[in-house]
């Protein structure tokens, strides 16, 4: 800390406080609906203190309530969201990371036009060309395959784009150093920038694991066998039942409940982001 | 754009592009190009019978009132989104890089937000902002303000907008974040003994040296909001009332996918990729000159 | 004790091969994780329990435009179901699209299965049928819109609960007596516009909404939203909405909470909402027809339906076909679609199956729950009220929706809208016209 001014400090904590009630609210009333009983919700105004249904919902969401929704159990499919989350994530970074090392640290004819065919899929998210890229997944024969589940996501420049920004910010000195000591490229980026960008990947890898856990539309559609059903999935089908209201508070008990995994990720990666951030400077 | 230093090698740069390059034409470049040849077809859905038509559909579109309405509304929803994201975020990024205590209770639960599935969120902000049940609007009745975003257009897209820019708060915190404490404590201190204040010592020192990263936000936060908030369109307003909050990428959505009219909507996605490769270059070229490496 | 190890083994052997041997057959499906979605799986194990032929596969795969998009888009791939949910709004999409449709009536006549269509009922078979009368697809779910009434209220407004109104204009006398003695802030509200306040009211009304028969006699039809009787009708709901009679709470079940809450007195909307409506409110509630106009003289017809039939797509080996048809005559019976009606808030849509819910009391026990079917077969469907069958008619829908919205919000008058409502229209249905020659 530089200075110590108290209006400062009070300013410094009251924003943050206000900011977090403001992005924590829909958070909170999710929780609070999946403690209501049956009918609770529906009665303004909802209240803003949880009730005392918390255990029995939770108890149903684990047993029967996702079961009604295509007889999957629970466990296959937290795993299912797993491998894709996991896999999107960790796919990702390493075809970017090394990518982004080219464009950025090489000379080579095409460079630009490389640069280029990776740029504009910035754009397009799968959701929007999905009846052509199902075509593309299913004459590969990938429908109903792990592959067919990741890597068409995979496909996207955002981390090489991170990657590529981060690289640049890399002070010139590194490299220098490193050919004076006699290392070639592949050992400069093992030694040197890849524990550079250690934070960089750590918070890329929460966002891709929570992007690949979040999938929808894409597993719907290229999934015909339950065995692969993602947890978004079986908790879409509760929400949309067609002609009847929800079972509200066993739906967001399972939401919470999906929630904690990728929480889990968010909290672990910190860990590391914080610890990198250490290693390199301060 | 390219180190000023690096390598000359003949074969390692195509060895390491190759993974991303292969992804990319396979599940990028050849879709997006089925979507090209599409856009100039008029076919039934099941793909029966095909008609080659040229431009049709792109004229078509043209002629189409709500079409261009609809660009309106995106340029109105994606500034909107945009700015209020990431000024939230910066700003909270900011102050908690400044607090020492309970720095990192702050962190995680500013990031929880993000766990939330876009599908679920829709279903929170329907609640929340429910008429006749929900809390804000509830709150706001209290105050005295009337919240009807079913029949009020100019609510509707507050309630968007909303919507959308927090999804991306989190995000933008973690970068924000992360840039802020990747700045060398030692300029921070020799600001401050040259007596900035802290406001000064922000605009002059610090925001200058967040701008790789604001500028990544920058281009992430358009396409984010152009792209990938048809999810919370449909669940909150599905373009309503009266098409107000019908932005261009939920018509993509909204032709292609629910109404099955896939010439149309390619086209439209052909359109739409074509503003943001130009957005993109704009960016890269001029507003990327100015950031400071 | 060795021969009788064989022995088990052999069986053990043999009932592996039998279910390997078994044909499998896909349904997709969008009913999702509620008491539908539980019933789809019930009856597709027990039908592959009746048997050991075929193997009914249900698959859920998400809302029923989700469906739908998935099928074709499997289609196009080669990789599609035999059997998929399409809504009621999709039929004329599936219909035009010969070469992928297999139709139901040709099915079980091919497998030669004994199967009498005669049993659905009139207003359920003919949204589904060919001009000559032949089923396309099997009915599934169905649904028709209502008037849900809160008891309570009508109690506290001093008006007879057990004799809700029947014609617009009662509704709109009892609405202000219910808003003057403070027993609820609104009158009424409606789900899902277009179905109810267009759709619906035209056959309530007896008045096509489209030319051609709302379009079953050709694909050149044009909408007629614009005729007096719909302009009349969207704006006495404008001039009611501004005295707060009618309250617009948003698309399909969106403004049920108003309902739910007491806020709005009444509420239209699906039957199929029974279910809900029962489980969400802790008042007293009724059901009954959907108000007509006194001076429209052929008011009442019948109402039409919503919800979903099942198609059967081409492209399988002719035995699982059979087994489509096994499994489709197996739907059709009268045990299968009691208990579907019972548990579900959809209609009966045979005869039979109407019969015995009423012969077992089904109708005493659960007042109102025969609203719905009353209503479909008020009268014989008549050319203007067997149902819709317009191309493009998801989209043509959205038309409607933010037509309607630019009413309710004040952006355009009522004649406006519906002008504008059906030069967009026709511009869906000609360009439809185009693409199913």
């Amino acid at each position: 800390m530089v200075e110590n001014r108290r209006w400062l400090n009070l300013l410094t904590h009251a924003v943050l406080l206000l900011g977090l009630a403001v992005v924590a609210l829909p958070l909170w009333m999710t929780f609070v609906a999946s403690t209501l009983g049956p009918g609770e919700l529906i009665n303004p105004p909802i209240p803003l203190l949880p009730g005392s249904h918390l255990l029995a919902n939770y108890g149903e969401a684990l047993s029967s309530g996702m079961a009604r929704a295509g007889g999957v159990p629970v466990g296959t499919m937290l795993f299912n969201s797993l491998v894709m989350a996991l896999g999107i994530a960790v796919g990702k970074i390493a075809i970017s990371v090394i990518s982004a090392y080219a464009i950025v640290y090489f000379r080579f004819p095409f460079r630009m036009t490389v640069f280029w065919l990776i740029f504009v899929t910035l754009m397009l998210p799968v959701e929007v060309r999905i009846v052509p890229t199902f075509q593309v997944v299913s004459s590969l024969g990938m429908l109903n395959s792990y592959a067919g589940l990741t890597i068409p996501l995979i496909a996207s420049a955002t981390a090489t784009f991170l990657f590529r920004q981060f690289f640049l910010t890399v002070p010139d000195e590194y490299l220098e150093a490193a050919r004076i000591d006699g290392a070639g490229p592949i050992r400069f980026f093992r030694d040197i920038l890849l524990p550079l960008s250690r934070t960089n990947m750590a918070a890329l890898f929460v966002i891709l694991f929570i992007y690949g856990w979040n999938q929808y539309l894409w597993p719907l559609i290229v999934t015909t066998d339950e065995h692969l059903y993602t947890i978004v999935m079986g908790i879409k089908g509760m929400v949309t039942v067609s002609d009847e209201e929800p079972n509200w508070p066993i739906v967001m008990a399972t939401s919470m409940l999906a929630m904690l995994p990728p929480v889990a990720v968010v909290i672990a990666m910190q860990r590391l982001f914080v610890k990198g951030l250490v290693d390199t400077e301060k | 754009m390219q180190k000023r230093v690096g390598f000359d090698r003949w074969a390692l740069p195509y060895l390491l592009v190759l993974p991303q390059l292969a992804v990319t034409l396979v599940f990028f470049i050849w879709p997006a190009s089925e979507a090209l040849w599409q856009s100039m077809l008029r076919q039934d859905p099941f793909g029966l019978s095909t008609e080659f038509v040229w431009f049709e559909n792109f004229v078509e579109l043209f002629h189409d009132p709500a079409y261009l309405h609809s660009f309106g509304r995106t340029i109105v929803f994606s500034a909107s989104t945009t700015f209020l994201s990431m000024v939230v975020s910066l700003l909270m990024a900011v102050a908690a890089d400044r607090v020492m205590r309970g720095a990192n209770t702050y962190k995680t639960l500013l990031i929880w937000p993000y766990a939330v599935a876009p599908a679920i969120a829709g279903v929170l902000w329907w609640f929340i902002f429910n008429p006749s049940i929900g809390i804000v609007a509830y709150a706001l009745s209290v105050l005295g303000v009337d919240w009807n975003h079913y029949n009020n257009g100019a609510q509707a897209m507050l309630l968007v907008v909303i919507a959308a820019a927090w999804k991306q708060i989190s995000y933008n915190f973690i970068f924000f974040l992360a840039g802020l404490q990747a700045i060398p404590r030692s300029l921070i201190e020799a600001a401050a003994i040259d007596a900035a204040g802290p406001v000064k010592r922000f605009w002059t020192v610090v925001f200058p040296l967040l701008s790789p990263t604001t500028f990544f936000l920058l281009v992430i936060n358009v396409v984010y909001s152009f792209f990938e908030t048809f999810g919370i369109v449909h669940a909150t307003t599905s373009g309503g009332p009266a098409a107000a909050t019908e932005i261009l990428v939920y018509k993509v959505y909204k032709d292609g996918f629910i109404g099955l009219d896939l010439g149309s909507s390619a086209a439209q996605s052909v359109i739409l990729m074509a503003i943001v490769i130009s957005l993109t270059v704009v960016q890269f070229r001029y507003i990327e000159r100015r950031v400071a490496y | 004790m060795f021969k009788k190890m064989i022995g088990a083994l052999g069986i053990a052997a043999l009932a592996v091969g039998q279910a390997h041997a078994a044909i499998q057959i896909q349904w997709w499906h969008a009913m999702g994780g509620g008491t539908t979605g539980e019933k789809v799986q019930q009856y597709a194990q027990a039908f592959n329990e009746s048997q050991d032929k075929y193997e009914i596969k249900p698959v859920y795969k998400g809302t029923y435009t989700e469906t739908m998009t998935s099928a074709i888009a499997a289609f196009r791939a080669g990789e599609q179901p035999a059997i998929v949910q399409v809504f009621e709004v999709g039929t004329a999409t599936m219909m035009a699209a010969k070469g992928a449709v297999y139709p139901v009536h040709q099915l079980m006549a091919d497998a030669g299965v004994d199967w009498d269509p005669s049993d659905y009922l009139d207003a359920v078979k003919s949204y589904y049928t060919t001009p000559d009368g032949k089923l396309l697809s099997l009915p599934f779910n169905s649904s028709t819109p209502v008037l849900f009434y809160n008891k309570d209220v009508f109690e506290q407004a001093g008006l007879d609960p057990n004799n809700p109104p029947s014609t617009w204009a009662a509704l709109e006398d009892v609405s202000r007596k219910i808003i003057d003695s403070g027993a609820a802030e609104c009158g009424f509200t409606t789900g899902w516009q277009s179905w109810v306040q267009l759709e619906n009211f035209g056959a309530w009304h007896n008045h096509a909404i489209a030319t051609r028969a709302n379009g079953f006699e050709g694909l050149d039809t044009e909408l007629k939203l614009n005729d007096d009787l719909f302009v009349d009708h969207i704006r006495q709901l404008k001039e009611w909405q501004d005295e707060n009679i009618f309250a617009y709470g948003g698309r399909r079940g969106d403004p049920n909470p108003l309902f739910y809450t007491g806020e709005c007195a009444m509420l239209m909307n699906s039957s199929a909402y029974y279910g809900s409506v029962k489980g969400e409110t802790d008042f007293d509630f009724g059901m009954t027809f959907l108000p007509y106009r006194g001076d429209v003289e052929a008011a009442p017809q019948n109402s039409i339906i919503g919800g979903a039939t099942l198609w059967v797509l081409r492209g399988q080996d002719p035995e699982v076909y059979e087994g489509v048809a096994e499994f489709f005559k197996y739907l059709s019976s009268p045990d299968v679609q009691v208990d579907w009606h019972e548990s579900t808030g959809y209609v009966p849509i045979t005869y039979s199956a109407y019969e015995r819910a009423r012969g077992e009391g089904f109708y005493d026990e659960n007042p109102g729950a025969d609203i719905a079917i009353k209503q479909l077969t008020y009268n014989e469907p008549t050319p203007a009220s067997k149902g819709l069958r317009l191309g493009n008619f998801v989209q043509i829908r959205d038309v409607l929706n933010e037509e309607l919205e630019a009413v309710w919000s004040g952006e355009k008058g009522a004649r406006e809208a519906l002008d504008s409502a059906v030069e967009r229209g026709n511009a869906l249905l000609r360009k439809f016209e185009r693409t199913a020659r």
